[in-house]
């Protein structure tokens, strides 16, 4: 039988590795669960009430998920879902923690735990539904219109902490449609570069030793990508529309395989920098505050620079958790945009570079996808998102600890906020479903006639 | 698509590693600065998160904690006899910071010095909560009294030696404040720290005038200039006549330098200018000396250099380029000459060790919480300003002014005294009300355990009376009695 099987990419009867996932998926419950424990017990001495509930849940959760994964996409990587697993798990850990300080205002974890559960719901939804990733090639333009109507959708609601990027919806909570957009958006540049790849990287102009695609092939995907900016601009948001450009780059750079899109872009992206830095107050601020991130303001001490001494006072190895003082980053941004803040402090350096090589693990897991996927939707699609999950990690952890200027933009998976635990968890199915396809061997090729006929007739 | 897409994924591994690289900075480079950062609100709970080290004096804590709750700060400083001891203690406070004491060895008292590391380790092992070390100085609680409720409300400062260790018996500083009125962190702490402020209280309380201000030292400064005299050999015998006019008429100008009153000092023996206190033959004896002579003999009593006790003290001053006119009004302690309290009292503490000057120090030991002494201050000698003739030359000398000449309001009982009057004139045209000195010392046979210096700046008493003599001579002659226990 093996004889027959000629095809290098994979063997029939390869390890699905369904296993794997299932003891990763065990540290991933159980190391949320002993830091939940740890957080009791530095906070209040004594093993929080909630613990066992909290860690069946977890545990009921990734069960749930993992056996649906066996069933509809047996092939799919084993690493992702306990990364997205540990890393949501301990996301919540971690707000239920801050919520321990009274001077941030209300509990946040218990929501977060039900936008967590609902991340789960659209995850498995996503892979019953999505049973092939190219199914959602055919809804390339839909997908356009759908994510400029929830890029232009928070304009009409008021702005909070000066940025027009959430939808207030009463009795519900705030939705960040652009969290949403994000993956739309992905599904669309995926779906029109495939079809355009060729015309853009072959018909094209030289000019000044670059090559330059016809305007024909060039102008629609242009202008999408100026109208979305155009909409960021204007609501203020400047991590999404970075992290949209970097995506569009990204994408367009794989499609077509031309290094000028590299140059192209950094070029646009440095010019619009400059012109949005030059005459955004509210991102003038942010730069200065990137320039001089202990300084006073009126006296007072900074956000920035209360972040900058959670991270300076954590050390080595961190006050371990429940004994830090991150809440002296007022407000609510602790628990969303700082979360960072906390892990630095109370897990210590060796815990934030841990989370980050998780972060790195799952982009890393998801490019290994864009590189096995045997189709160009396949593979723009695994790129765009997974590039674009390591943009926004670069972003909210560039700028929480300095390396950039700060954005409003919440870190994947951990941070507090509805809309970016879902919108992540949707990215991760869509990442699984690809890598399912991709690693699924092929179907073994049917029997031959010509073998049949030629069996050897054993001699008595 | 593979090759532009293992590119993207080393961009991505790139960005993971910057970010890597970035923490690394942030946690491990710069974390020392963070942590230590003064605006970081950590070091502030850290230093109150236990029950602070105390400060004793003798064999009694003269500070001590409270609990306090619904603050970030678990527990507050209090103070015994707050004012009288806050120039030795400062204050430790929760929203204001830490000075004196309490501030350099801030460390030792929270307990994270290096030195308690072994301390901290053991308590962390055996779950006791962490305690700071105390500091135990080397003031006489009775000498301290005596300073402090002789200034009463009076404005000036007192510092006593030890001449023979340098330890520091007194150092009292009026009109004080009490720290335990500003060390925590509620409304009533902020109230009293703005009434302390320079703008609100011109007295200034919390001015530790004994070691931060510097007065024109007027003629006790005189000590000085003899003892430059004595060592340069200008004058050898100390009973025989100098060639001094009366008036002097100052070098290189047409002023005459003319003495208080109607003395007579012309020609006068050191001895004897001393005990009247002679402008004259002290303002000629300075300028025959020459700059560099005044200015190397003023050194070596520690002029022009702070001095670490190890709280630190202001510089004195004595002008290093000067005319000779303007050397001879320093050698007499007008001029651009100050010195604060300490540096008259090491005046008087070297010419009473046989002209041997012991360092200054206000710390005995530093003991763990679990009284092991981890630092002992070890008595050492900063310089010899004076040879043992010399000094026991200017000791009879000093014991002449007060037996009969200006400083006879020291006289004690049975115990050889000797001292220095000082009424320095200060402001424009010398329109201030002058300042009081008087620096003295007391001698047994076991050698001298106490000088002191005194100083009172009193702009509401009758400008007559105010004279070393009258003001600070007592105050004086009650620290010596307080330490010499009679």
């Amino acid at each position: 039988m093996s004889a027959s099987n000629t095809t290098t990419i994979t063997s029939i009867g390869a390890p699905n590795r369904r296993n794997t996932e299932l003891a990763l998926l065990v540290f991933a419950v159980a190391i949320p669960v002993f830091a939940y424990a740890n957080v009791g017990l530095a906070k209040n001495g004594s093993v929080p009430a909630g613990l066992l509930g909290y860690g069946v849940g977890l545990g009921l959760l990734a069960t749930v998920t993992h056996l649906l994964v066996r069933k509809f996409a047996p092939y799919a990587d084993p690493l992702m879902l306990p990364i997205a697993t540990l890393l949501n798990g301990l996301g919540l850990v971690l707000i239920w923690r801050l919520d321990q300080e009274p001077s941030l205002g209300a509990a946040m974890a218990p929501k977060q735990l039900m936008w967590s559960t609902f991340g789960v719901v659209l995850f498995v939804l996503v892979l019953v539904f999505v049973k092939d990733h190219r199914i959602l090639q055919r809804y390339t333009y839909i997908s356009m219109v759908l994510a400029l109507f929830l890029l232009v959708l928070p304009v009409f609601f008021p702005p909070v902490y000066g940025a027009r990027i959430w939808v207030t919806l009463p009795g519900i909570g705030s939705l960040q449609p652009g969290e949403f957009a994000k993956i739309i958006i992905t599904v669309f540049f995926a779906g029109y570069l495939m079809v355009k790849r060729d015309a853009l990287a072959l018909a094209s102009r030289r000019v000044m030793g670059l090559y330059l695609p016809r305007g024909r092939d060039l102008g629609p995907i242009l202008v999408i990508w100026a109208v979305s900016l155009l909409i960021l601009v204007f609501e203020t948001d400047l991590g999404t529309s970075l992290l949209f450009f970097g995506l569009f780059v990204v994408m367009l750079y794989v499609a077509t395989e031309r290094t000028s899109w590299i140059v192209f872009g950094l070029l646009l992206s440095s010019a619009g920098a400059v012109a949005v830095a030059s005459s955004e107050p509210h991102v003038k601020t942010r730069v200065q505050d990137w320039l001089h991130p202990l300084a006073l303001e009126n006296g007072a001490v900074t956000e920035t620079a209360q972040a900058r001494y959670a991270f300076g006072s954590g050390g080595l190895f961190g006050s371990g958790l429940g004994q830090g003082y991150s809440r002296l980053i007022h407000g609510i941004a602790p628990k969303s945009d700082y979360i960072l803040a906390t892990v630095g402090e109370e897990l210590g350096l060796a815990g934030l570079m841990a989370v980050l090589l998780l972060y790195g693990l799952l982009i890393e897991r998801g490019i290994r996808t864009a590189l096995a996927a045997r189709d160009p939707f396949g593979k723009l699609l695994a790129i765009g998102l997974s590039g674009g999950f390591a943009l926004q990690v670069f972003v909210v952890a560039g700028g929480v600890t300095g390396l950039i200027p700060l954005t409003g933009m919440t870190m994947p998976f951990m941070a507090q906020g509805g809309s970016s635990v879902i919108a992540n968890w949707a990215l991760v199915a869509i990442l699984l479903r690809i890598s399912d396809t991709a690693r699924r061997p092929a179907p073994s090729p049917a029997p031959s006639p010509d073998a049949e006929a030629t069996q050897v007739v054993r001699n008595q | 698509m593979n090759k532009p897409l293992r590119r993207v994924a080393v961009f991505c591994g790139l960005l993971v590693l910057a970010l890597l690289i970035r923490v690394n900075y942030v946690q491990f480079v710069q974390a020392d600065q963070l942590q230590n950062d003064p605006h970081n609100r950590r070091v502030a709970i850290n230093q109150y998160a236990q029950p602070r080290g105390n400060i004793i004096v003798g064999d009694k804590a003269i500070t001590g904690h409270t609990e306090t709750n619904g603050s970030d700060f678990k527990y507050k400083r209090t103070y015994t006899d707050g004012p009288m001891w806050a120039p030795v203690t400062g204050h430790a406070s929760q929203a204001y910071g830490t000075t004196m004491l309490e501030g350099v060895e801030d460390k030792f008292l929270t307990g994270n010095d290096d030195r308690l590391f072994f301390n901290r380790t053991i308590d962390l092992l055996t779950g006791k909560q962490r305690q700071g070390g105390n500091v135990v100085t080397t003031l006489n609680a009775k000498a301290q009294k005596a300073a402090f409720d002789g200034l009463g409300n009076k404005k000036g400062a007192v510092v006593a030696l030890d001449p023979r260790t340098g330890a520091i018996l007194a150092m009292a500083s009026t009109p004080s404040y009490d720290p335990s009125g500003i060390a925590g962190y509620s409304g009533t702490d902020e109230k009293n720290w703005i009434a302390l402020d320079k703008k609100n209280d011109p007295d200034d309380p919390s001015l530790n005038r004994a070691l931060r201000q510097t007065y024109p030292p007027g003629s006790t400064f005189k000590l000085v200039t003899a003892a430059a005299a004595l060592e340069s050999g200008k004058v050898t015998d100390v009973n025989a006549k100098t060639t001094s006019p009366d008036p002097y008429v100052l070098p290189g100008t047409s002023v005459p330098l003319k003495n208080e009153g109607s003395i007579k000092c012309k020609d006068a023996t050191l001895r004897d200018a001393l005990r009247q206190s002679c402008n004259t033959v002290f303002g000629k004896l300075g300028a025959d000396i020459g700059l560099q002579g005044m200015v190397d003999e003023a050194e070596k009593f520690g002029f022009n250099k702070e001095q670490l006790v190890p709280v630190r003290a202001d510089a004195s001053n004595f002008d290093t380029k000067m005319s000779p006119d303007q050397v001879a009004q320093s050698s007499i302690g007008q001029f651009d000459t100050a010195a604060t309290p300490l540096q008259m009292a090491m005046v008087a503490s070297a010419i009473a060790n046989n002209g041997v000057l012991m360092k200054p120090y206000e710390v005995a030991k530093l003991v763990a919480p679990n009284l092991s002494t981890i630092s002992q201050t070890d008595p050492t000698e900063l310089s010899k300003p004076l040879s043992p003739e010399n000094a026991q030359k200017l000791q009879s000398m000093m014991e002449t002014v007060v037996n009969d000449g200006t400083g006879k309001n020291a006289k004690i009982p049975g115990v050889k005294v000797g001292g220095k009057t000082g009424t320095a004139q200060h402001g424009v045209n010398n329109d201030k009300a002058p300042y009081a000195w008087f620096v003295s010392y007391a001698m047994t046979d076991q050698g001298s355990p106490v000088a002191v210096a005194v100083v009172v700046e009193d702009g509401a008493a009758n400008r007559d009376d105010i004279s070393g003599g009258g003001l600070a001579a007592p105050i004086a002659k009650s620290v010596m009695q307080a330490v010499l226990d009679k």
